[in-house]
């Protein structure tokens, strides 16, 4: 177990690794890229390039400068430094910071609607398969499948925002208002619940189709119809029995899921004007503000990481199979 | 005379044929044709895409016809008198027009084209790197396997829409960089899957076999062990091609796919989304065409692995017994 935690560790920087060089080559050392020049803005003077190559280290050899780029990035206090963002000049970190606690928020909400919607609505597929039930679950899948979140999201506020409100029905708030939890929790709940569900729906289509096809394979197994032999109730052998073990793959997308989210929901917040990591990373890509940029990809594939890491340790722990292979 | 025993066998009366029918070989492809043939929602999808194809291939014959390119701002009749754009149904324009006076069902047509490109040679690119990266991994082990698994590993967890989105913004917008991002992030999936299946099929009998007739690697690999991995990969190539199309609508709905003024479908939502929701027909056709173009797809990769899984027999032999009761 240990060991195969240690593995899964190592795969996790590797790939944080290849991550963060990948943005570097693409940044810095790209054949006829020019970090100072980019920085200078209009007014061009060979002053205004000195001082900058000096303060940024962009003259230095490409190997110093990807050392430092790599040595300010490693998390310990005093040394790890996201930088500057080039627009406001404030710490990266703030940014990053201040964007979180609504990604915190679009997460849990959505999660909380996707893993019960989707839940449901496979096992009542799976409990009568090929029934009337089936079919509509199929439809809602793949509708979801199928669905790019940005049009779910316009079409939502189209019906829900614009032409309930230009009728006078003013329920749902426009984009862009985001109220935090400590301020006012109704408030946050009434700002959020278009962006939860555009996230949970497209989300939900896949728990559905996991749910029914391992509740299936599970519903099949020899356990069961001991279970069933005993005389135990159907609900019983289906909630208890048979769901419980056929949880193990949801488990793991919904890992991957979350740390998704967490990372930015790019469409969900540019659609909703949600000031999240997603709407920030836009904007700094929009503008070149690579220290921005550079943060956040890396706070978010660092999400996405470790979550891949969590996932795998809890599959070994749920499914022993997987230890001894 | 002596050709009379010739002549014999050549008029001989051939014997009746049987009344019952033999039994006739049927290729693999005929089955799962003939029980594609049997799916109405198949067909139904299958007409659907053919249908968005002609689209595709006609849009300049649109264009020739309405008189409108898929670009063109029509200053003298695309708006009202006041400079607003016209509705659907308006004289000349089926579909409206948008704000700068441009026909939506020329752009339409035109931005079918963007899809089904995208769509088809981004999943063409990344099932053959797919094919041949884990036929290698899977086949040779040891030490490649290692290092293409790990590779495929890393790919599989990067935060992919935030990297293509940071790849397009540094190498500038355009279809083969939309393509290639596309297809970069699609090829693990299917190389996983692939590997899998490459590993347990060369334990099997008849690559032993084919070693010991003296096949090189390659043949084994290539000619061998691919067609069994043919009907898994299918499947997966007809799902990819809807999620390389919202993906490729998505990277232009943030304006970093195709780029402006060439029509995407994805882009037109986009500029929709910069007028607001006054003009509901900017938005809805496109919407529409691209919805049903991914549930097409998505439907009919279903039916293609319904039809390709010996286990559904039996679900189609019940299905058509029920008929003529």
């Amino acid at each position: 177990m240990t060991r195969f935690l240690i593995r899964r560790i190592i795969l996790g920087l590797v790939t944080l690794w290849v991550i963060i060089t990948l943005v570097f080559i693409l940044y810095y050392a790209r054949p006829g890229v020019d970090p100072a020049r980019e920085l200078a803005g209009r007014a061009v003077t060979p002053a205004l390039l000195a001082n900058i190559n000096k303060a940024y280290g962009f003259n230095l050899p490409v190997y110093v400068q990807y050392w430092n780029y790599l040595k300010r990035l490693v998390p310990i206090p005093g040394q790890f430094n996201l930088g500057i963002s080039n627009n406001n000049h404030l710490p990266v970190t703030t940014i990053i910071a201040q964007a979180v606690p609504i990604d915190i928020s679009l997460a849990v909400g959505s999660a909380v609607i996707w893993m019960v919607l989707g839940i449901s609505v496979g096992v009542l597929a799976a409990r009568r398969p090929r029934s009337l039930w089936d079919r509509g679950a199929t439809v809602f899948v793949l509708t979801g499948v199928s669905m790019p979140t940005f049009i779910l999201g316009l079409l939502l506020l189209y019906v829900l925002y614009y032409l309930l409100t230009i009728h006078g029905i003013a329920i749902f708030p426009k984009p862009g208002s985001y109220t935090p939890i400590t301020t006012n929790p109704l408030e946050w709940a009434h700002d959020l619940i278009l962006p939860w569900i555009t996230l949970a729906l497209i989300t939900a289509a896949t728990y559905s189709r996991l749910t029914r096809s391992s509740l299936l394979e599970v519903l099949g197994e020899d356990y069961i119809r001991t279970a069933r032999a005993k005389g135990l109730s159907e609900r019983r052998v289906v909630y208890r029995h048979a769901l419980r073990s056929s949880l193990t793959p949801i488990v793991t997308q919904f890992g991957i899921d979350l740390a998704t989210v967490l990372g930015g929901a790019i469409i969900t917040e540019s659609i909703f004007g949600l000031p999240g990591l997603g709407l920030a990373v836009v904007q700094a890509i929009e503008v070149q503000n690579l220290p921005v940029v550079i943060g956040i990809v890396l706070v978010a594939s660092f999400f996405v990481v470790a979550a891949n890491i969590v996932v795998d340790a809890l599959y070994a722990v749920l499914d022993p199979r997987v230890r001894v292979s | 005379m002596s050709l009379s025993t010739v002549d014999a066998a050549a008029t001989a009366v051939p014997p009746e044929e049987p009344a019952v029918k033999g039994i006739e070989g049927r290729t693999p492809l005929q089955l799962v044709v003939q029980r594609l043939r049997t799916d109405r929602v198949a067909i139904i999808s299958v007409v659907v895409i053919v249908l968005i194809i002609a689209l595709a291939i006609g849009a300049p014959l649109i264009a020739a016809i309405t008189g409108h390119g898929p670009t063109d701002t029509n200053v003298d009749n695309g708006t009202d008198a006041n400079g607003q754009p016209l509705p659907p149904g308006s004289a000349g324009y089926l579909l409206g027009t948008d704000n700068l006076g441009r026909d939506i069902l020329v752009r339409i047509a035109y931005g079918a084209r963007v899809s089904l490109i995208v769509g088809v040679v981004a999943t063409a690119i990344a099932t053959i790197v797919g094919v041949v990266v884990g036929l290698f991994a899977g086949y040779y082990g040891g030490w490649l396997d290692s290092i293409l698994a790990r590779i495929m590993d890393v790919v599989l967890s990067f935060p992919y829409v935030l990297f293509a989105i940071v790849l397009v913004s540094v190498f500038g917008s355009s279809l083969p960089l939309t393509i290639l991002v596309i297809a970069f992030f699609s090829f693990a999936a299917i190389g996983r899957i692939v590997r899998g299946q490459a590993l347990s099929q060369r334990e099997k009998e008849y690559v032993e076999a084919a070693h010991s007739l003296g096949a090189g690697n390659m043949r084994i690999m290539f000619v061998d062990i691919l067609p069994n991995l043919v009907a898994p990969v299918i499947v997966l190539a007809t799902l990819l091609i809807p999620t390389a199309i919202i993906f490729e609508a998505t990277l232009s709905f943030l304006g970093l796919g195709i780029a402006l003024p060439t029509p995407s479908w994805g882009n037109m939502l986009s500029d929709a989304e910069g007028v607001g929701f006054q003009a509901w027909w900017f938005y809805i056709f496109p919407m529409i065409f691209l919805l049903l173009t991914t549930l097409a797809f998505n439907l009919l990769g279903d039916a293609v692995r319904d039809a390709l899984d010996p286990r559904t027999e039996r679900i189609f032999a019940a299905r058509r017994k029920k008929k003529p009761a």
